[in-house]
């Protein structure tokens, strides 16, 4: 019984997370708009973009060849499997001992990995500059990402994210610089495997600088729909991490009631929202850099985080 | 009896060898030399694995070869066993891959011999149980390999290639010989059960360890000693480049395991720093290298140093625990590090298969010349992609096991208590975790420049899938890769008589785990379930695509490329493999390999085409080498005169030499 309805609240938080991946997105979007003092499309948009995509046929290049079209679905089954993982309503799911959170962090570079050859595949000049710069990005967001996690690991003595976020709900946590070091450092790095502004712009096409954007041009149709959703996703994965990490309140433990598991799951939406506005903030008032400035913005978050080892290396107290 | 079995194995190869000098030329020669090493590859390595998981006693013989006071001791213990299982899987399936490919060689009577020689002098280094025999079997899979690097011979690169490989495979052995001595000691103790025996003096141990680190880090590829590998790697035909990457590199890794933990004696911690710091740069600077290369074979030979820097690290990190007794801690990370071994020499021989399947293909090794080869190799293109996400490290497959491991072998290092290792080790994780992103844009490189996109050039046009041969070993290969990848747990506890023959203790037991997971230390701590995140990424996989195919549109249609309405349809349009690296080059190249770019941009109304230039200098062969070489050729100079002496200026100098050596003798204290 009790693993029937384990099972259930795992296959619930994987439906969840999907059901909630484009609607945060149009959030986002929605709240940008709204800073900029315009209407801005309905919050339902990202759907309905998914289904008219799903409905239209697919145009595929001449020379796109099987990796091509299986790219979608391995980038989608990497990123969902990792989103998946992230405790958000409720911590010790079903299967969430099965990969910890450099595991994570892994399938995300195998959704990167696809992706990037997909950009290459057809032989066009604009899928290569979007995956030659992925690739220099992943490169530095990658190992800052590790170090955050080394951090992370170090303070609460597990890899294991239902551990991290138990531990860091505990008042044994207290204030702790390589925590801030770690937050912000984790912030960084999640701006830019999004490609949010300041790194890349979500929102352009036709535009030379753009990255993720430019990996997928020649994508259509019911893959594309796919793409879409894997990108939202992996927002929501990041913003997941944020939260179960540092607002670690109000997630459940094992064998919680009903109730409180409806409490936990209002207390996520209400953290997503939160996530979302300052994001739409902080994209609203700072302008995208230059690609060749993307280094030292990430290079700084990987500073961040070896400082916040290295810190937890020399004493157990910072 | 095991060891028996493998030293007639060992014995057969080299009367294959002798046999085929004789046979060399005759048709057919081919099949028989490598059926033949194939079959021996698979009964060695059925002995192996026998003696391996059924934790088996070691086993010692002695011939009456060799030294007449000293004799040839051989000794199986687990592990020999283990890297004896490396050698002879690489071995089993290189010669099943030279099956088909070897049928291309233009002058097999210059491979052919060798190579039976190269697999012998591999399984004796292993097998051996005394410096003697050590270092003749060393010397000879040096000799052999440099055989088969010189194999052709014509082109001027081999030819260099061969040189620096001779050159630094003598001063490599050269290390380990003045290494043996220390330990021998005066009283000439050469086997090695006698050196267990003996304890070292602490500062004779750590000088006999640098040596060591000298000498079988000269033969792995650690920076800075790494000049020849991608020298030579790559010249010999690819099988052969396959084993000498995959497989002698671990030889050499089983050397510095040897004398480390077994006959150095106890450790102190500092050895370790060395080891770490020495490791962490290999693997940085193996990719950094790697990815301005646009040769495809010199790309995965520097890769090799990349993994042989992991490696490294797995064996510093246990030297350090080991030295603080913390026996649980070093288990894990040799665990890492044997692990890492093992997969390393699968994925590593795999692509160096698959390169040598696109060099009979299409007649090239530059990527800039190939692309398109997934549509006209499909089932290369498969492996090689399985092989390439394995080496970058990526989920469910083997790679991403053993740096778990390693990363996991870090995370339990704040424990120790010297300063100097709280300094390094982390920021040894951050090189590790730079090189493991490098790791995936090299590969995206790899492959996308050679597999995908358009054909850059007629010769790629023209390919065609390679021969069936070849195909089985890159597929046997692929398929090691993923089961060791979901599989990790049975590979752990395989290990576990290693750990405890070097350390006194092993990893917990993973057999029992809830659906095969594997837990380093403790499941609070942290697990990984290589089968079960397999599973669910085809389980999402397979839910979205059956989602799509019920409710989403199933047309298709074919067009041309998009491209944001400019498609051009000439190839060289595309991105190059230079220009993929351009980044990345200008992110971390500036500083280290002082990448320039000259861009000649001609006035409007010229003719003239524009044109970049792209110039990199390599470092360490400018201030390392380039000054030693200089150094030794003006000394050579100098004493060039002394070939010129008359008979009683020669019989003075030697009488000269002797005295001025006996007074040394008389005042040494």
């Amino acid at each position: 019984m009790a693993l029937i309805r384990d099972l259930l609240i795992q296959g619930g938080q994987m439906l969840l997370l999907l059901v909630l991946a484009p609607l945060f997105t149009g959030f986002v979007r929605k709240m940008k708009a709204r800073l900029q003092r315009r209407q801005g499309p309905p919050l339902i948009q990202p759907y309905r973009d998914l289904v008219r995509l799903s409905r239209k046929e697919v145009v595929l290049a001449d020379q796109a060849s099987w990796l091509f079209r299986t790219t979608p679905y391995l980038v989608f089954a990497a990123t969902w499997v990792a989103a998946s993982l992230i405790p958000t309503f409720r911590i010790d799911l079903l299967y969430s001992w099965s990969a910890d959170l450099i595991a994570i962090i892994a399938l995300l570079g195998s959704a990167r990995f696809f992706i990037a050859l997909a950009g290459l595949d057809v032989g066009t000049s604009f899928g290569g500059i979007g995956s030659s710069r992925e690739a220099m990005i992943a490169s530095l967001a990658e190992p800052a990402m590790i170090m955050v996690v080394f951090t992370l690991a170090l303070i609460a003595g597990s890899t294991q994210l239902s551990n991290v976020a138990e531990f860091m709900a505990s008042p044994q946590v207290g204030l702790r610089v390589s925590l801030g070091l770690a937050l912000f450092g984790l912030v960084m790095v999640a701006l830019a495997e999004n490609g949010r502004v300041p790194i890349d712009n979500p929102a352009t096409h036709l535009e030379l600088t753009m990255v993720h954007e430019a990996m997928v041009l020649e994508y259509s149709g019911r893959h594309l729909a796919l793409i879409e959703l894997s990108a939202a996703l992996k927002l929501l994965l990041y913003v997941s991490l944020l939260a179960c990490i540092f607002l670690p309140w109000d997630i459940e433990s094992a064998g919680a009631s009903a109730p409180t598991l409806a409490l936990g799951i209002f207390a996520y939406l209400g953290k997503l929202a939160l996530g979302g506005f300052l994001l739409a903030v902080f994209e609203t008032s700072i302008a995208k850099m230059r690609v060749f400035r993307v280094p030292e913005f990430l290079g700084a978050a990987l500073m961040l985080g070896l400082l916040a080892t290295l810190l937890r290396f020399v004493s157990a107290s910072f | 009896m095991t060891l028996t079995v493998v030293l007639a194995c060992a014995a057969a190869l080299l009367v294959l060898a002798v046999l085929a000098v004789v046979i060399a030329r005759f048709s057919g020669a081919t099949r028989l030399v490598y059926g033949a090493s194939m079959a021996m590859a698979a009964v060695s390595l059925a002995a192996a694995t026998v003696h391996l998981l059924s934790a088996a006693a070691p086993e010692s013989l002695a011939l009456p070869l060799g030294v007449p006071w000293l004799g040839s001791h051989f000794r199986l213990d687990a592990l020999s066993a283990f890297f004896l299982i490396v050698v002879d899987l690489g071995a089993l399936s290189a010669s099943l891959f030279a099956l088909g490919y070897g049928e291309h060689e233009m002058t097999p009577q210059r491979v052919l011999p060798f190579y039976p020689a190269f697999l012998c002098g591999m399984t004796l280094v292993v097998l051996a149980d005394d410096a003697f025999t050590f270092l003749f079997s060393w010397e000879f899979m040096s000799l052999s390999s440099w055989a088969l690097v010189m194999s052709h011979h014509r082109a001027l690169e081999n030819v260099r290639a061969g040189y620096v490989y001779l050159v630094m495979a003598t001063f490599g052995t050269l290390a380990m010989l003045l290494g043996f001595g220390l330990l021998a000691g005066p009283d000439g103790l050469y086997t090695f059960a006698q050196m267990r025996a003996a304890h070292p003096a602490a500062g004779l141990a750590a000088l006999a360890l640098l040596l060591a680190l000298v000498g079988a880090g000269s033969k792995a590829g650690l920076v800075p000693l790494h000049a020849w590998l991608p020298l030579a790697h790559p010249a010999a035909p690819s099988h052969v480049s396959a084993l000498m990457s995959g497989v002698m590199t671990k030889v050499a890794v089983y050397g510095f395991v040897r004398i480390a933990f077994e006959l150095a004696g106890a450790p102190a911690w500092w050895w370790s720093i060395v080891v770490l710091a020495v490791g962490g740069i290999t693997a940085v600077m193996g990719l950094l290298y790697a990815l301005m290369q646009n040769d495809l074979k010199q790309l995965l030979a520097y890769s090799t140093l990349e993994n042989v820097g992991i490696i490294f690290v797995g064996v510093g990190l246990a030297l350090a625990f080991r030295a603080y007794d913390m026996p649980a801690a070093a288990a894990l990370a040799l665990t890492a590090a044997l692990f890492h071994v093992f997969n390393h020499s699968l994925f590593k021989s795999l692509l160096f298969f698959g390169a040598g399947a696109v060099l009979t293909a299409t007649g090239e090794r530059n990527m800039e010349h190939l692309g398109g080869l997934i549509h006209r190799m499909p089932q290369t293109a498969f492996v090689v992609l399985v092989g390439c996400a394995a080496i970058s490290a990526l989920p469910p497959l083997n790679g991403f096991a053993s740096e778990w491991l390693t990363f996991q072998a870090i995370l339990l290092s704040p424990q120790l208590p010297s300063w100097g290792l709280k300094i390094v080790v982390p920021a040894v994780g951050a090189l590790l975790a730079l090189s493991a992103a490098l790791a995936a844009a090299c590969f995206i490189r790899a492959y996308g420049i050679t597999f995908l996109g358009r054909p850059r050039s007629g010769a790629a046009q023209a390919a065609t899938e390679t021969d069936r041969f070849s195909l089985a070993a890159m597929i046997l290969l692929s398929v090691a890769c993923l089961i060791a990848g979901i599989l990790p747990g049975l590979f752990i506890d395989a290990l576990a008589p290693v750990n405890s023959a070097l350390i006194g203790a092993h990893m917990p037991r993973q057999a029992g785990t809830q659906w095969l997971a594997i837990v380093p230390v403790a499941a609070s701590r942290s697990s990984y379930d290589g089968l079960l995140v397999f599973l669910f990424m085809i389980i999402s996989g397979s839910l979205a695509a059956s989602a799509i195919h019920r409710l989403a549109s199933d047309r298709l249609r074919r067009a041309p490329a998009w491209d944001c309405g400019y498609p051009d349809s000439s190839p060289a349009t595309q991105y190059t493999a230079m220009s993929l690296a351009e980044p990345i080059r200008r992110v971390f190249g500036a500083t280290l390999f002082r990448a320039e770019e000259i861009v000649e941009m001609p006035p409007p109304g010229d003719m003239r085409p524009a044109q970049l230039k792209v110039s990199m200098r390599d470092l360490i062969w400018d201030f390392l080498y380039v000054p030693i070489a200089d150094a030794v050729d003006a000394a050579a100079d100098r004493l060039n005169p002394l070939q010129f002496l008359t008979i009683r200026q020669f019989l003075s100098l030697v009488f000269g030499a002797l005295v001025i050596l006996l007074v040394v003798l008389a005042l040494w204290p």
